[in-house]
């Protein structure tokens, strides 16, 4: 499980939609306790990606050195990554799946332009496939900031 | 001794140290010895063949080895190596498409095109494409779709193949009247490229599961023949935030554009309620089944169509976003129109009942049909039937059949003149007003002993020895 409060969660949508049509990337930082996760802040990274942000990121081997550099001077840990999926569900992709570290919980925010659409966690099992993580502790806004229900699998 | 930062997703191989103290002279020493005394880590950092696998950087300081001496880059003992792992991702798959030799041989001539190659080819194959309607545009879309390579194609439809189709449909021949259209689709286009999927919806497209469909794909293809669908497929495609490439036509005229297209810049050009906010009034614009259509129209269209889904998946050329073109065959005239979005179109936030939005019904209820060749056995034969003729005064003493002459405009009020208790063909010049005038008294009064007169009495008339037969 991951908690990730409506501040957090409002600065991933931001990014999303501020990044949009192309990808944003970046890091979880946080604590955990056994199989709780809770997410203290983001670091926004630039999408290093050569070529079409708008299906891909990458993010530079100096960028992740900083962060978890970052994470170890303020005695947090490095919990995961995120990024957007522009137009898209909220759901890895094999390409996703394929480039994945284990331990990290990957963190996706589909949104269309100017508005967010659903935001899930995900993280290798033992497989080598990608579980879904619950994500806890955001609120949603309003009724109308509900994800929209997308099918659970591609 | 130098020490090795150990990532984060990597601590539990190495009971949770972050830091880890080595000895050796190069990195190969150095991590040969980390993998030593960690075995788990092994297999995430080498390969089979024992090299390091390639998304796994190895930095010296802050400089990656590979830009040092790789490998062989001296280890000094406060040299402090950092294993960083490759962050990537991305929400579609084309880069790690590959092709067989058959695929290769088969999409050589796409992959020798200047500024296409072998690039757009993966992102064909990576693409998923939904093609709604596989009647006459869905017939050339679905062809040379599948043809080009486009790895994964879903096909709407509800239709069963009729013989009316073929003059069109060229997906579809003899052998395939009275199947389902998706089936036969299936089928085709598997026979012509058995290295892409493909998977049939065989039913209408609704309100209600037009989400969840659309969602599942990168682009959608309308080659739909009615109003409510295409507001249908144009909402859905806006609120899924997926391109919709439109086409139609009619009688002699297409038309096509690139709906709801997000370019680089990431500006979302119009979608098909810019162009028109609201359907036309009912009966107004007759579909195919009622107005006709020249039967290579769809082809010439449809692969234009197919042509913008190509562009659209590949990124190659201009798609034609914010622009509408029209094609008259018979002047053979083209105009490309510049469209934009309009400031006042309210948001398209949900669903709606576009039959009521339109006024008309996606999918007309079947109603009896005979051909020429029927009618004149059941005259024959002697059968007491009554015949209608819903054409215009003018129009009938031109020529008739001698039937009981009902104007399509005066049919409900004279619908006590027309039979219950036999059977009643009804016929017009060419079956488009007779279909609506049997429609209209089926709805209203119930009637279920009609007939509609295949080809109007223009298809009595191409047979003059029918007619002399009919007349009599």
């Amino acid at each position: 499980m991951i908690k990730i409060n409506s501040t957090i969660h409002r600065f991933l949508t931001d990014d999303a939609l501020r990044t949009f049509p192309d990808e944003c990337c970046g890091f979880l930082v946080g604590t955990e306790t056994g199989e709780e996760r809770v997410v203290e802040e983001i670091i926004v990274v630039n999408n290093a990606k050569d070529g079409d942000k708008r299906r891909r990121f990458e993010i530079t081997p100096l960028d992740y050195l900083k962060a978890e550099r970052a994470a170890d001077e303020k005695n947090l840990l490095l919990l995961g990554v995120y990024h957007s999926h522009p137009n898209h569900p909220s759901v890895p992709s094999e390409h996703d799946r394929v480039v994945a570290q284990p331990y990290f919980s990957y963190v996706i925010v589909a949104v269309r332009e100017n508005e967010f659409v659903s935001l899930q966690s995900w993280r290798l099992n033992d497989a080598s496939q990608f579980e879904e993580e619950k994500v806890e502790g955001y609120l949603p806004e309003s009724a109308e900031s509900t994800p929209r229900p997308y099918p659970s699998s591609r | 001794m130098a020490t090795i930062i150990i990532p984060t997703p990597l601590r539990k191989f190495t009971n949770q140290q972050n830091k880890v103290t080595v000895g050796g002279t190069t990195i190969k020493e150095s991590i040969d010895e980390l993998t030593l005394n960690f075995p788990d880590l092994k297999k995430n950092l080498i390969d089979e063949k024992g090299n390091l696998r390639s998304f796994v950087n190895i930095f010296v300081g802050d400089d990656d080895i590979r830009d040092l001496n790789e490998e062989n880059t001296a280890v000094k003992a406060e040299t402090v190596i950092s294993i960083i792992p490759a962050i990537a991702g991305g929400s579609t798959d084309y880069e790690n498409i590959t092709f067989s030799k058959e695929e290769q041989a088969r999409y050589n001539r796409h992959i020798i095109i200047p500024g296409f190659g072998l690039e757009a080819q993966k992102k064909l194959k990576a693409a998923k494409v939904l093609v709604v309607g596989s009647g006459g545009l869905g017939s050339p879309v679905l062809l040379y779709l599948a043809a080009a390579g486009v790895g994964n194609i879903g096909i709407v439809d509800f239709d069963v193949v009729d013989d009316s189709n073929l003059q069109r449909q060229v997906l579809f021949g003899v052998t395939e009247v009275g199947k389902s259209k998706v089936e036969a689709a299936k089928a085709r286009i598997q026979s012509l490229n058995p290295h892409i999927n493909d998977t049939t919806y065989n039913t209408q497209l609704t309100s209600k599961n037009a989400l969840e469909i659309i969602s599942q794909y990168d682009v959608v293809a309308d080659g739909t023949d009615n109003f409510p669908t295409r507001y249908l497929v144009n909402d859905a495609s806006v609120i899924a935030g997926k391109p919709n490439v439109y086409a139609s036509i009619f009688q002699f005229e297409g038309q096509v554009s690139v709906f709801n297209y997000t370019n680089a810049k990431g500006e979302t050009g119009p979608n098909y309620r810019d162009l028109y906010p609201t359907p036309p009034p009912p009966g107004l614009v007759p579909n195919c089944a009622e107005g006709g259509v020249l039967g290579v129209l769809p082809g010439i269209i449809g692969s234009l169509q197919a042509n913008e889904v190509i562009k659209v998946i590949t990124g190659v050329g201009e798609t034609l976003s914010g622009r509408f073109f029209v094609f008259d065959a018979l002047t053979f005239e083209t105009r490309t129109l510049k469209i934009s979005k309009q400031a006042n179109t309210p948001v398209i936030k949900e669903l709606i009942d576009y039959e009521q939005f339109c006024g008309v019904k996606a999918v007309e209820k079947k109603i009896k049909e005979i051909s020429v060749d029927e009618f004149v056995q059941w005259q024959k034969s002697g059968e007491d039937i009554q015949v209608i003729d819903v054409r215009e005064p003018a129009e009938y003493e031109q020529v008739n059949i001698g039937a009981l002459l009902i104007p399509l405009a005066t049919v409900a009020e004279r619908a006590g003149e027309i039979s219950r208790d036999k059977k009643v063909v009804v016929h017009c010049k060419l079956g488009g007003r007779s279909s609506k005038a049997i429609r209209e008294l089926e709805e209203k009064f119930g009637f279920d002993n009609l007939y509609n007169l295949k080809g109007g009495i223009t298809a009595v008339e191409q047979e003059s020895d029918l007619l002399k037969a009919v007349n009599v």
